[in-house]
């Protein structure tokens, strides 16, 4: 069941277009931001809500990469992958965070604390290499920092 | 020089707020033109200062605009969308106007709206830009408050709503008509055209989308009129550009400079010129979808004309430099797992094509590579090129693989002979 909180953002948001459905992205966001991935009953409890198909709401929910169908860890970590940051010095950052949190890009750590993804272009180009943690960006990222930003996410 | 879109611009210091914004001059282009100038003169205007779109294309923007349906009987409501997505790899200029100044991003938004009287607006974000994001929400309360957006508009019977929508990914999302399906809530897929946007767009109705820094030339052009814009430029394109420069150079970073400065003067002067140890082999004058030039294009002017006879495009302005040191075929096998993973999957070509050229640029790379696979390669930049698929990401994705063949094509030939990346 959506809860009374994530039923009133996604009335906010079909308020704003001319018919339900229009608003699924936003509210998967918004049940994303609840529960921190989409399972299967979210699936189905935002298909009943906005009046459509479970599979219409995972066509959508499957393409956009930030939704994520299966669970993450407490943090997220997106890796640049792009092509400035490429140049500068990726693959090493690569190399260095999967023997670090002992997963593979796409993994969870066993503790749960981190899950690595691999991500486009972060739009920081001219202080590549460059990852996000949550909502924070890092830059210039150097190797040996990573040990002091890993650092601040428990 | 003139700095029109970033002189109030200072990363070390917070954005303007309103009140800063107006303290700059800002607003008094909605006020010009709330008082008494009509729709068709703004499109007018705009059309004559030969502003071009800055997302990539390089449109004439009055010209875009001109082909809305105006008068009563046109369909209501018509939509005005910033496209602030910028999703290109090694493009990061619309970031520096979106943190440094959202007011005058909302400015021209109003403005655009005004020329075409849309009434509902979007600001399309893509979901890095937090910062951005918090910064256009509490603009856009201010610009509400302040009675610049909202009903009746400073006394001119104009009225607009306007909306941030932040994306949740997919490169595809800057392809207009796919990020008019993202904001219907629909995959982003792009759409068949005709009809244009213009006629059809947003929900069915007429609609424009425009880029960050576009909208952001708007108000200037409006406040000091068409011969101040085209005097900003060293070419005929008018006003100034954003331009920027990554890689291993001394100093990467963004600047707005006139139009048509060349590519020596910006990777020398304002980056710096390369990093000890390595030297200029190629650039990507616009993006990672656009062609490479290499050292004998330095002195090339980068406007839009001028880059497109040298065999590339101007793209975003913001270049990505590759250096002596740096595989060219593992540059491009970035560049082609980058839009392979962000093919949207919609057609044939590019869905299948991409994993291939993709899984060829893997096994050279690896030493595994054969003689065959560079004409494979070769067969693909025209199976791939303009014409034969739906949109084009594919197409754009062939720019800087065909022109490696073309101008490194000993490195590629290099890594089958030896069975290794020469550079490892």
């Amino acid at each position: 069941m959506l809860s009374v909180t994530e039923k009133q953002a996604i009335d906010h948001e079909i308020a704003l277009v001319p018919y339900k459905k229009a608003s699924v992205i936003e509210a998967l966001k918004i049940v994303q931001q609840h529960r921190g991935w989409i399972s299967d009953e979210s699936v189905e409890e935002i298909a009943a809500y906005l009046e459509i198909s479970p599979a219409e709401v995972d066509s959508v929910a499957t393409f956009y990469n930030l939704i994520f169908r299966k669970p993450v860890g407490r943090h997220v970590i997106l890796l640049c992958d792009s092509i400035s940051c490429y140049v500068m010095g990726y693959p090493r950052l690569h190399k260095l965070l999967e023997d670090k949190l002992h997963i593979r890009m796409g993994g969870t750590t066993a503790d749960n604390r981190f899950t690595l993804l691999p991500n486009v272009c972060l739009g920081c180009c001219d202080h590549a290499p460059a990852l996000m943690i949550d909502k924070d960006l890092y830059r210039d990222v150097e190797p040996a920092l990573l040990d002091d930003i890993l650092k601040k996410y428990e | 020089m003139e700095r029109p879109l970033t002189r109030n611009i200072h990363p070390d210091r917070p954005a303007l707020n309103l009140k800063e914004y107006e303290m700059t001059g800002g607003y008094t282009a909605l006020r010009k033109v709330c008082s008494g100038m009509t729709p068709a003169a703004l499109q007018k205007l705009v059309q004559d200062s030969n502003l071009k779109g800055r997302g990539g294309a390089g449109f004439n923007t009055g010209i875009k605009w001109s082909l809305i349906p105006m008068g009563e009987e046109a369909a209501s409501p018509k939509y005005l969308i910033c496209n602030a997505d910028e999703m290109e790899p090694g493009t990061f200029k619309d970031r520096l106007l979106l943190e440094g100044n959202p007011h005058q991003l909302i400015e021209g938004m109003i403005l655009a709206a005004y020329a075409i009287q849309a009434n509902i607006s979007y600001v399309f974000l893509r979901w890095a830009y937090h910062k951005a994001a918090d910064l256009i929400r509490k603009s856009i309360q201010e610009a509400y408050d302040a009675g610049y957006l909202g009903k009746d508009i400073l006394g001119s019977g104009f009225h607009l709503d306007m909306h941030l929508h932040t994306g949740v990914g997919r490169y595809m999302c800057g392809e207009e008509t796919a990020l008019l399906n993202a904001l219907e809530g629909k995959r982003a897929t792009p759409r068949a055209k005709p009809p244009f946007p213009q006629i059809s767009g947003l929900f069915g109705k007429p609609t424009i989308v425009n880029n960050v820094e576009t909208l952001c030339c708007v108000p200037h052009i409006v406040n000091n009129g068409i011969e101040w814009f085209k005097g900003l430029s060293y070419s005929e394109d008018g006003g100034t550009k954003l331009y920027g420069v990554s890689g291993k150079v001394k100093r990467p970073g963004v600047w707005e400079l006139p139009m048509g400065v060349t590519m020596r003067e910006l990777i020398e002067e304002h980056a710096g010129g390369m990093k000890d140890g390595v030297e200029l082999k190629g650039v990507l004058p616009g993006g990672a979808s656009t062609d490479f030039l290499t050292t004998q294009h330095l002195d090339i002017k980068m406007d839009y004309k001028s880059v497109a006879a040298a065999g590339s495009r101007l793209g975003t302005g913001t270049m990505i430099v590759m250096d002596s040191g740096t595989c060219p075929v593992g540059f491009v096998h970035n560049l082609q797992h980058f839009f392979a993973q962000e093919s949207c999957g919609w057609c044939t070509p590019c869905r299948e094509g991409l994993p291939w050229v993709e899984k060829l640029l893997l096994s050279l790379e690896k030493g595994e590579g054969k003689k065959e696979d560079i004409e494979l390669l070769d067969m693909h930049t025209q199976l791939l090129g303009p014409g034969s698929t739906f949109c084009a990401l594919a197409p754009g994705a062939m720019e800087p693989l065909q022109s490696a063949l073309k101008y490194f094509r000993d490195d590629f030939e290099k890594h089958i002979e030896h069975k290794k990346c020469p550079y490892d």
